[in-house]
């Protein structure tokens, strides 16, 4: 399989189809518009969650990753995936997998009591490299119908997307540049701001765990994308999506402060320049209301 | 059960090989993890303190430490420190074996019990469902919520590492052994 495959095992995780649905149909109408095809994964389970049951026990992550990994092989598809989170756990599992035969052997082992096995013949890309590397920023300037010219963008990465950067391939995560290109074709604007490469706080079971800690921590953030005048945040990851938009109910009940700030998915951001609805991208169902100057 | 550091290095060493956990031993006490840490900001996490309780093998109060769990796993120091100590996955595998010794609060176990249950750390409820007709998906993602053969496999991968007796995990009821009255059985 190649980059210039046309059909991709859509990774859906838990976060996207079960919270924000909106990221799924964004994913899939923005694909289709170009042409490229994306076909279900039966029985695929949570990715599972990198930093959270990779920090409970690596023994258990890696089996079930492997065997997500080996739906997407019996389907001959490479992956794309809309959360860095099974980013993260599938692009790492795969790159453990493929780098150590014993390890291999052993995640086979169990795999075999219910008949899959991995075979290393898939790889793991997002939708943001999708739309990037595949199709391309021409093709995607080309149909562009809302340009967002008036509209000041916080580009907000996540962890997993970029890093580490051994496994992810994206270049320096000090100085990453797909999600600005992506935002320029739109015409946005990216102010830089204080926290930019800052975390969401909700990784690793903080969010889980530290709820209260881990919203200060994004509090901090939206403050410093606010201060810098942005108008939204444009991210990558369904998980930073749960933090960063319900997170603000949570944050009005823990500290009596609501912001309302907008927070987009990219592909929902990129949905509404390329002509969809709001409805159609989901984001009339958040809980940050989205404002007349980024859907008009 | 060797030094903290022996113990490291075999149980990452599984996953990720030896040489990476071995990294550990380069660490000089610069603070870069400490300084670049985003967490560090807000809480008591001090990855430079970490990794010295680790190599001078204060195993117990590395496992008790609360901080151990601030981590949110951004590989922001992993990426920066200058001497190339794969400190993430230390600090998960730390992570890994103070679980395995008992060190796991509920709401970390939790997240199991719903997998266990549903293949989805973060299951669908009918008003996910009616969100997803909405936006003209269909009600259910065909995942192992929807495909109980499906589920099953995952529930073998459990039952085979051991991670559903890690947890105290009660099959009849489907949660956690002395939860059984408030939570799960349906």
């Amino acid at each position: 399989m190649t980059e210039d495959s046309k059909t991709y095992a859509y990774f859906l995780g838990c976060i996207t189809p079960n919270r924000f649905p909106g990221i799924e149909a964004s994913t899939k109408k923005i694909l289709k518009g170009f042409e490229i095809e994306t076909k279900e994964m039966v029985g695929a389970s949570c990715c599972p969650a990198p930093g959270v049951f990779g920090s409970f026990d690596m023994h258990t992550w890696l089996p079930i990753a492997a065997r997500n990994l080996a739906i997407a092989e019996e389907m001959d598809l490479d992956i794309v995936v809309s959360c860095n989170g099974c980013y993260g756990s599938l692009q790492e599992a795969d790159h453990l997998l493929k780098e150590h035969p014993k390890l291999r052997e052993e995640t086979n082992e169990i795999l075999g009591k219910f008949g899959r096995e991995f075979k290393g013949t898939t790889t793991v890309s997002h939708i943001i490299v999708v739309l990037h590397d595949v199709i391309g920023l021409d093709r995607i300037k080309e149909q562009i119908k809302k340009p967002m010219n008036d509209v000041n963008v916080a580009v907000h990465y996540g962890c997993h997307f970029l890093k580490p950067r051994e496994v992810r391939g994206h270049g320096s995560s000090e100085t990453p540049y797909i999600l600005e290109d992506l935002m320029k074709v739109t015409g946005a604007k990216i102010p830089e701001y204080k926290d930019k490469l800052m975390c969401c706080g909700a990784g690793g079971g903080n969010r889980t765990a530290d709820s209260v800690q881990s919203l200060e921590w994004m509090r901090q953030k939206l403050v410093s994308a606010i201060e810098s005048g942005c108008d939204c945040m444009v991210h990558p990851c369904a998980f930073c999506h749960l933090q960063l938009d319900r997170g603000q109910t949570e944050m009005e009940q823990a500290f009596g402060i609501f912001f309302n700030f907008p927070i987009l998915f990219a592909t929902q951001f990129m949905g509404l320049a390329l002509g969809l609805s709001q409805e159609e991208v989901g984001l009339d169902k958040q809980t940050t209301t989205i404002p007349e100057k980024i859907l008009k | 059960m060797g030094t903290l550091y022996e113990d490291i290095v075999a149980r990452g060493g599984e996953v990720f090989g030896e040489e990476h956990m071995e990294t550990l031993r380069e660490c000089v006490q610069c603070g870069k993890c400490t300084g670049s840490c985003p967490s560090g900001r807000n809480t008591a996490l001090r990855t430079r303190t970490l990794f010295q309780m680790a190599l001078v093998d204060l195993r117990e109060e590395i496992f008790n430490s609360p901080e151990l769990w601030f981590c949110t796993t951004c590989y922001t120091c992993y990426e920066r420190c200058p001497k190339g100590v794969k400190t993430t996955d230390i600090i998960r595998t730390i992570r890994n074996l103070a679980a395995r010794e008992g060190h796991m609060s509920v709401p970390h176990r939790m997240i199991g019990v719903y997998v266990l249950k549903t293949g989805h750390a973060v299951p669908i409820g009918p008003d996910q469902m009616k969100l997803r007709e909405a936006v003209g998906l269909e009600s259910q993602p065909p995942t192992t919520q929807k495909h109980k053969d499906q589920l099953e496999q995952v529930q073998t991968i459990f039952r085979e590492t051991g991670y559903d007796a890690m947890i105290d995990f009660n099959w009849d009821a489907m949660t956690l052994k002395g939860m059984e009255k408030k939570g799960g059985k349906k």
